[in-house]
């Protein structure tokens, strides 16, 4: 008997994560596979790949001055988008973890954080036409209030209308991972800090965001990856007059230069994951979130 | 006259929270200069209450605090001048020994060399020394409470509030730190108010124990006349170490009450300040290891009160021996004798036994 235990260890334990595995290989593995393999060959210009292999893609990739510039342009938003969701989300996971006392109210809350996650993406970027308009809410209440004599033109179809709208979507996933890390601070930290003599702003500077690393950690991977990896909101909300990295490669796509495209993902795929990784070595995420 | 920076008194303090049940009821308690005082009762009790009232992180709903003269009510700790020590000691985790004891100074804005020479000496006080460096979760919880102590003790406070400080240590720790803390009581010199609801510790560390119950101080006082002299039952009771029962008196002549009890023969008891009228119901408490346990049928001496009982269980406690006898029926009646006496003749569980003490030993309770 000894001399089996070993080995259906070894099958037990491939059997428990034989379910993940079924997931991951087919979804995950095979597909970045297959996109690796395409960016290394070369079209034949109708969709169809042609079986030689070529740097070619790459080379294109690299040395065209777009390339950066598509990078800058969505750094920019991903940067101004997860600094706003972060103060923001920072803030109200604050109010919700220390000021709401009834747990009832706090998930009350929580459910109209995810308001606007009750309808579709389309309809919420439509949304934003009446309000941002040029006969919009804000800009005929401005008009009206007589502050402005011009309606604003920046307020829609801008950088500007593509940051609201990615904060807007966002913010949530900066509030959920901050809320939690929040709720696992014991609250007589926080009074034995009043206790020493500290003012309300460093109990926040030295005890509350320094506890709430990891979550902010997190958020940030979510905030960030999904603005990186977004075309959708660019293209609507700037109204068309702004590229991003994404919206790239999907207009190669659209005219069937598949190997190009693949090179372009999977330099996004590099960036972003150096980018998890840089916040991930600032932040022990596993060890926070084992304790 | 001129109060010690550390002198506290409440007066008529009373903490509602909800505006119907009262937390504390109107209490009024003097602490001197330089004093250790320990809150004992049981949980819930207020006594909790109080040491945050005194610390600023409640306010009292009336009442007055004064710590060495002036009404602090509204004040912010800081400006209190008292340091809190915080059940289970709430240590910052993400920050080293040095800097959670540097802490308080960091916020006051002292430099970082500044702040850490301070910190290194009050690490060597409280004997911290290679520990520095480490996190609190890498200390045990003897260090961790040290680290607490240190941390509450830096700023130099007039009063130092600690709140149920030994309840997360074992046994062996508890009394080593008990000692810990008296220690650095006297080096310090400040006031000391420590809740707790054990009354060993309340009366092995304290110049003065508050007895608390319900929201109202019980019997204040030094610690051997709350545990000689209790004025009540309930402080008699949670004291321990005292038989407790109640008679109605038959006879008060001047100096005495004759009481009778149904489980016991009519005995006297002096009287103290208390003036029971025949008829009243009252209750008397007799110290347990006042307790004598003779054979039956041996003549008995003047001036001894005695009642007979069976031995229902017998304990060995090391210097003196636990025997609990049936003598009150349902309640306890237990006499702590003397190990030598026990083994020079041991009585057996069922044996019948007159237990007697002097009769002037016996207190009456209020």
């Amino acid at each position: 008997m000894t001399s089996s235990s070993p080995s259906r260890g070894k099958w037990s334990g491939w059997l428990l994560v034989s379910p993940l595995v079924l997931v991951l290989v087919p979804f995950f593995v095979l597909p970045i596979v297959i996109v690796l393999v395409a960016s290394f060959l070369e079209s034949d210009g109708f969709g169809g790949l042609i079986r030689t292999f070529t740097l070619a893609n790459y080379g294109g990739l690299l040395s065209s001055k777009l390339t950066l510039a598509l990078y800058l342009e969505t750094v920019k938003f991903a940067a101004l988008t997860w600094f706003f969701s972060l103060i923001i989300g920072f803030f109200v996971a604050y109010f919700l973890a220390f000021h709401v006392r009834n747990q009832l109210l706090a998930i009350g809350l929580f459910l109209l954080c995810t308001v606007p996650f009750w309808t579709s993406n389309i309809i919420r970027m439509i949304s934003w036409i009446p309000l941002l308009g040029k006969e919009g809410l804000i800009n005929t209440a401005l008009i009206k209030t007589g502050l402005i004599g011009q309606p604003l033109e920046f307020l829609l179809f801008s950088g500007f209308a593509v940051v609201v709208a990615y904060v807007h979507q966002l913010t949530i996933f900066m509030i959920v991972p901050i809320f939690n890390s929040m709720a696992r601070i014991d609250r007589r930290l926080l009074e034995a800090a009043v206790d020493a003599g500290t003012s309300r702003f460093d109990v926040l500077r030295l005890v509350v965001v320094p506890l709430t690393k990891s979550g902010i950690a997190l958020g940030s991977i979510f905030v960030i990856s999904i603005v990186m990896g977004d075309f959708f909101v660019v293209k609507v909300m700037s109204g068309g007059g702004t590229a991003s990295v994404v919206g790239a490669f999907y207009e190669d796509i659209g005219v069937l230069q598949y190997p190009a495209a693949a090179a372009s993902a999977v330099l996004l795929t590099l960036v972003l994951s150096a980018l998890v990784l840089l916040i991930l070595r600032s932040v022990d995420i596993r060890r926070e979130i084992a304790q | 006259m001129s109060l010690g920076p550390g002198h506290i008194e409440l007066a008529g303090v009373s903490k509602s929270y909800d505006g119907q049940t009262t937390a504390v009821d109107a209490i009024n308690l003097k602490i001197t200069d330089g004093a250790y005082c320990c809150l004992l009762g049981p949980s819930g009790c207020g006594k909790t209450t109080i040491l945050r009232m005194i610390a600023g992180h409640e306010e009292p709903t009336t009442g007055e605090i004064l710590i060495g003269g002036e009404d602090v009510v509204g004040l912010p700790p800081v400006a209190r001048r008292t340091a809190m020590m915080f059940q289970s000691y709430a240590l910052f985790p993400h920050l080293s020994v040095r800097d959670n004891i540097a802490f308080p100074l960091r916020v006051r804005g002292r430099s970082k060399m500044d702040r850490h020479a301070a910190a290194d000496a009050m690490i060597e006080k409280v004997r911290l020394g290679e520990l520095a460096d480490r996190l609190p979760a890498q200390l045990s919880g003897g260090q961790q409470q040290r680290v607490a102590l240190a941390r509450a003790a830096i700023t130099e406070p007039r009063v130092l509030l600690l709140d149920e400080p030994l309840s997360a240590l074992d046994e062996q720790l508890r009394v080593q730190m008990r000692q810990e803390l008296r220690r650095m009581q006297r080096e310090l010199g400040i006031t000391f108010v420590h809740v707790t609801h054990t009354q060993l510790e309340a009366i092995a560390l304290a110049d003065l124990v508050v007895v608390m119950d319900k929201g109202v101080i019980r019997q204040a006082g030094a610690a051997r006349d709350i545990y000689a002299a209790p004025r009540d039952r309930y402080v008699a009771e949670f004291l321990g170490g005292q038989n407790v029962f109640s008679g109605k008196v038959q006879r008060v002549n001047g100096v005495s009450v004759t009481l009778a009890a149904p489980e016991l023969r009519a005995i006297a008891v002096p009287l103290g300040s208390a003036r029971p009228d025949a008829g009243d119901t009252i209750d008397v408490a007799v110290r347990r290891d006042d307790i004598v346990l003779l054979r039956p049928g041996v003549p008995l001496a003047d001036g001894l009160s005695s009642l007979s009982a069976r031995v229902l269980g017998v304990e060995y406690q090391g210097n003196f021996v636990k025997v609990m006898l049936d003598a009150l029926g349902p309640s306890e009646f237990v006499a702590y004798v003397p190990e030598r006496d026990f083994f020079r003749d041991p009585h057996q569980i069922g044996d019948v036994v007159v237990a007697a003490w002097q009769a002037d030993r016996a207190r009456l309770l209020a």
